[in-house]
């Protein structure tokens, strides 16, 4: 029961990871990414990695696709770039890479087919994945932690010249309306005059 | 309710997933279409790797799940920036564009 579970679940996953490729509409896509990475996180928790899976939702689903998401709203990319990309994607553009990928897929699957080797079926819960993670790869959180920062930073930086830009467009008419009210009473004193 | 599954067809799943994603790199011009094939390539890596954990029921195919998850909100943020002056600078999300940057 739980094995066909699996196999419903990579289903559900290839084919939404499919149309995530193929999609013209980029919000459409990002839904179809949602729900190929809800079912890996299926895949994760059947696999016995609870922690794995609970962090594929809250970070990968509800994290990064949501600034995508940010990104696609904050661009407003509407019917125009439905049908820009509709021309993008013209059918035979697809052959080529998608031949070569099949022949890597083929003999990619062939090097392991037929090991007989199955998955332990245990349970490897939080508990052990923090104790090995502050043990023995402490180096590897901290150059995480470095990762993150540099990449706080460099985010920081290539936003920031949009963002000043933004607030001084949103700042110019206000500045021209309280310039055009000073001039007003001169004009019209002028006109009196 | 964890199951025991050939390796190879979870091997084979993550395969998939990442051939998708590098198909969708190798066609896509859009360039937040290619940010999210790239996501769909870490994510089968990171399959593959709790798939290598499980088969043994080790810890460690989770930890190294997390480090790429970590990896792609790294990337995600900084790649994010980089379409938002692409879209601001070009007026377009073609990636092709970007090959007039000089310097």
């Amino acid at each position: 029961m739980e094995t066909a579970i699996f196999y419903i679940a990579a289903l559900v996953a290839a084919l939404a990871t499919l149309r995530v490729v193929t999609h013209v509409n980029a919000s459409h896509a990002l839904i179809y990414l949602v729900v190929s990475l809800l079912a890996v996180a299926v895949i994760f928790f059947l696999l016995g990695a609870p922690f794995a899976a609970a962090l594929e939702v809250v970070v990968y689903a509800g994290a990064i696709v949501v600034l995508f998401l940010f990104v696609v709203m904050m661009l407003n990319l509407g019917r125009t770039s439905v049908d820009r990309e509709r021309g993008w994607l013209r059918p035979g553009m697809w052959i080529g890479p998608a031949v070569l990928a099949a022949v890597l897929l083929v003999s990619f699957v062939f090097v392991f087919w037929g090991t007989d080797a199955k998955t332990s079926g245990e349970m490897v819960g939080p508990r052990a994945v923090g104790i090995a993670l502050f043990g023995p790869y402490i180096i590897a959180v901290e150059l995480a932690g470095f990762l993150l920062l540099a990449a706080l930073v460099g985010a920081w930086h290539l936003g920031r010249r949009y963002l000043e830009e933004r607030r001084g467009a949103d700042d110019f008419p206000e500045e021209e309306g309280a310039n055009a009210e000073e001039a007003a009473p001169e004009a019209s004193a002028e006109g009196n005059a | 309710m964890p199951v025991a599954v050939p390796i190879e067809h979870v091997l084979a799943l993550a395969g998939l997933l990442f051939l998708l994603g590098l198909i969708g790199v190798l066609v896509r011009r859009n360039v937040m279409f290619l940010l999210m094939s790239l996501e769909v390539m870490m994510n089968a890596a990171g399959l593959a790797f709790v798939a290598a954990g499980a088969r043994w029921g080790a810890p460690d195919g989770q930890i190294m799940f997390m480090f790429i998850l970590a990896l792609a909100a790294a990337e995600v943020a900084v790649a994010l920036g980089i379409v938002v002056q692409l879209a601001r600078r070009f007026e377009s999300l073609d990636v092709d564009n970007a090959d007039e940057m000089y310097g």
